[in-house]
């Protein structure tokens, strides 16, 4: 959904796992939908990790543990690999997530994360072990994510870290504006370059 | 600086965002049933159509089942999934090759075949597999669902201009190892992010030794170490197999078209951002043992020691062994197998099931075993019947089922049972990813084959 991006200030979910798949974000079976119900994918959101066969959560999962909520999911190296799947975007900004922090994604799932309104920030590794280390002190543990000024930073311990973010990228989050809606008003290079061929 | 890969993107660039991406001219999109729904959704909410209509071609493959094709599909979910495909292209004015269509497949091994894909060009499809093009000399990557849209709607796409990576194996493959071996071991010493961010070249006298399929197998994995894509320069080899198919060249435009794929090469001066050599001769047969694709070793070898991974990778590797119902240091050679599954867009053509049954040839399928032998398309199950490769694998037990992406991903009922091990020449072997619970062990085709026949996990050579 197209929201605009300014200052986020939240508790976090932690996942301090590599290599999360897209399969795990959201497994195939729940790919078969023909419309963008986000509510729908949020609610299959880690699938198979968040509840049994029959339906019942599991309940050492971190999803269905009380003590952690927020808007900022924070997430082991590499995360999105796989399938190149948007469902997988779908799901988790249909959960509610608004920002994954990670040291690494992979690139066509970063690629659908910010089509979608949601803020993939890439941290190192050592900030990523601290905040995993804040939040398994203290659940309540706040991140604060400055989109203007392209700053991370842990609230329990202070440590802050710029993150990348191109500036077309930037003004689009900033105004809820999608790459469609810039590629619509290019028509005449695209015809000129088919004509140049 | 002067790579192949420059040379195919600059050549598409319609313009540079400054600070932002790249516009990127997009020659081929190809669209499939579960992640173009909501792309066409999207041209109607803004009352637009597809800009190059006859740039798109579309085609079910996922969720076609691997029998009675000419029947209803009895999955109403996946039904209305492939009816809107059917439904937007028509819509649209787009190419669609249905359901029993003899051009239906899977849209990975369709493209390639019916001369779809061409060397210097750009492809997109909203599958990570897209890679697969890469193999006629392409630019060829997976991209998601808004960027279907986005190319739908201005045949252009906003992209991040990738970094670029030079993997050249030199010498030549042992008997028995196929290309899904070497992408195997590459993805073993790679791991799946360690070609994130770089599209591959892949260069040196084993690659180019290898078959358009081959290349094709090596290509289609790119993605499993990460990478965006990797492609093949195109040589002989590629304007063999390209003559006389349905949509290449034909006559003097032949001519003018092999003069200029002649060019598409990296030149002696090209600066590559990473550059790795492998030894063809250190590959062997390869199996995957845990839950993602660069969790693979040699047949014949030991899963890792938990001593030998890294502190931070431990809690990934106990779930994965966990899963698998493995143990750290154990072997997999005679562990028993359930299901046998040949086919996906990695190793679904000709030369794979002539290779998987050279194997079954003159040997029975193991009784223990359930196998699936799915062509990648209707082109695939043709030449198999008129090669008699069909006879060969009826004799030894085997049936050759109806073309689509199958137990790959099991979106269709080919669903590998919770807790049952199958010995697959597909992709992933991530949790859940054949059917809730599935374990899978990935493998080329003479492996599966091996498996099929003796019912556990066997080096292949031993069998030729």
């Amino acid at each position: 959904m197209k929201q605009k991006f300014d200052i986020i200030e939240s508790t976090c979910v932690p996942l301090p796992l590599e290599n999360v798949d897209t399969d795990q974000i959201i497994p195939a079976r729940f790919l078969k939908a023909v419309t963008r119900d986000e509510k729908f994918f949020g609610d299959n959101l880690f699938r198979d990790w968040r509840y049994n066969a029959d339906g019942t959560p599991k309940k050492d999962f971190v999803l269905n543990d009380p003590r952690y909520s927020g808007c900022i999911l924070v997430a082991g190296k590499n995360f999105g690999s796989g399938s190149s799947r948007e469902h997988a975007a779908w799901a988790i900004a249909g959960y509610g997530f608004r920002v994954v922090i990670s040291s690494f994604f992979a690139d066509i799932h970063k690629n659908n994360e910010l089509n979608n309104f949601v803020l993939p920030v890439v941290v190192s590794e050592e900030f990523l072990a601290e905040l995993f280390a804040s939040i398994a002190k203290d659940a309540q543990t706040k991140v604060k994510v400055d989109v203007p000024a392209q700053t991370v930073t842990n609230l329990a311990t202070g440590r802050s870290e710029h993150f990348e973010l191109n500036a077309y990228k930037k003004y689009c989050l900033m105004n809820a504006l999608d790459d469609i809606d810039y590629l619509l008003e290019q028509k005449d290079k695209i015809e000129k370059y088919e004509q140049s061929r | 600086m002067n790579t192949l890969f420059d040379k195919i993107w600059d050549a598409h660039v319609v313009s540079l965002i400054e600070d932002g991406p790249t516009q990127l001219y997009i020659d081929r999109l190809y669209c499939h049933e579960v992640t173009s729904p909501q792309a066409f959704d999207g041209l109607r909410a803004r009352g637009i159509k597809p800009l190059r209509p006859e740039k798109i071609f579309c085609m079910p493959d996922h969720n076609t089942p691997t029998h009675d094709q000419d029947k209803p599909i009895e999955d109403p979910v996946s039904k209305s999934q492939v009816d809107a495909l059917k439904r937007n292209a028509e819509e649209f004015g787009l190419t669609h090759y249905g359901m029993m269509d003899k051009n239906n497949g899977i849209i990975h091994v369709v493209g390639p075949e019916k001369g779809l894909s061409l060397p210097g060009m750009t492809i997109v499809c909203g599958d990570s597999h897209t890679s697969t093009h890469g193999a006629m000399g392409a630019v060829a990557f997976g991209i998601g669902t808004s960027e279907v849209e986005m190319v739908l709607a201005s045949q252009c796409i906003l992209q991040q201009k990738p970094k670029s990576m030079s993997i050249r194996v030199e010498g030549e493959l042992g008997k028995g190892v196929t290309a899904k071996d070497l992408a195997l071991y590459l993805m073993s010493k790679l791991t799946t992010s360690g070609a994130t961010g770089y599209f591959v070249e892949y260069r040196g006298s084993a690659v180019r030794s290898l078959s358009m399929e081959g290349r094709l197998t090596l290509c289609n994995l790119s993605i499993e170490m990460g990478a965006r894509g990797g492609f093949v320069a195109p040589d002989e080899t590629t304007f063999a197999y390209l003559k006389g198919r349905e949509y290449a060249p034909k006559g003097e435009a032949w001519d003018k078209a092999v003069a200029y794929w002649k060019t598409l090469k990296s030149g002696e001066d090209a600066v590559f951002d990473k550059e790795l050599v492998f030894d063809a001769a250190d590959v062997k047969p390869m199996i995957t043992y845990g839950t993602n694709p660069g969790m693979g070793m040699a047949i014949d070898a030991n899963i890792p020691a938990l001593d030998s991974i890294p502190a931070e990778q431990r809690p990934g590797f106990q779930k994965a062994m966990n899963y698998m119902g493995f143990e750290a240091g154990q072997k997999l050679l005679g562990h028993p197998v359930d299901y046998v599954f040949l086919g996906a867009c990695t190793n679904g053509r000709i030369e794979d099931f002539r290779a998987f049954a050279s194997i079954v040839k003159g040997r029975k399928k193991a009784a223990n075993i359930t196998a699936w032998l799915v062509p990648g398309s209707w082109m695939v199950k043709q030449q198999i019947e008129d090669e008699g490769l069909d006879k060969v694998l009826e004799e030894a037990g085997f049936a050759v089922r109806q073309p689509g992406c199958s137990a790959c991903l099991a979106m269709n009922d080919d669903k590998i049972p919770a807790g049952k091990y199958a010995v697959s020449t597909s992709n992933r072997n991530f949790e859940g990813r054949q059917g809730p619970g599935s374990r899978t062990l990935l493998a080329s085709p003479l492996t599966a084959a091996a498996a099929a026949v003796t019912g556990v996990i066997t080096d292949p050579r031993t069998l030729l």
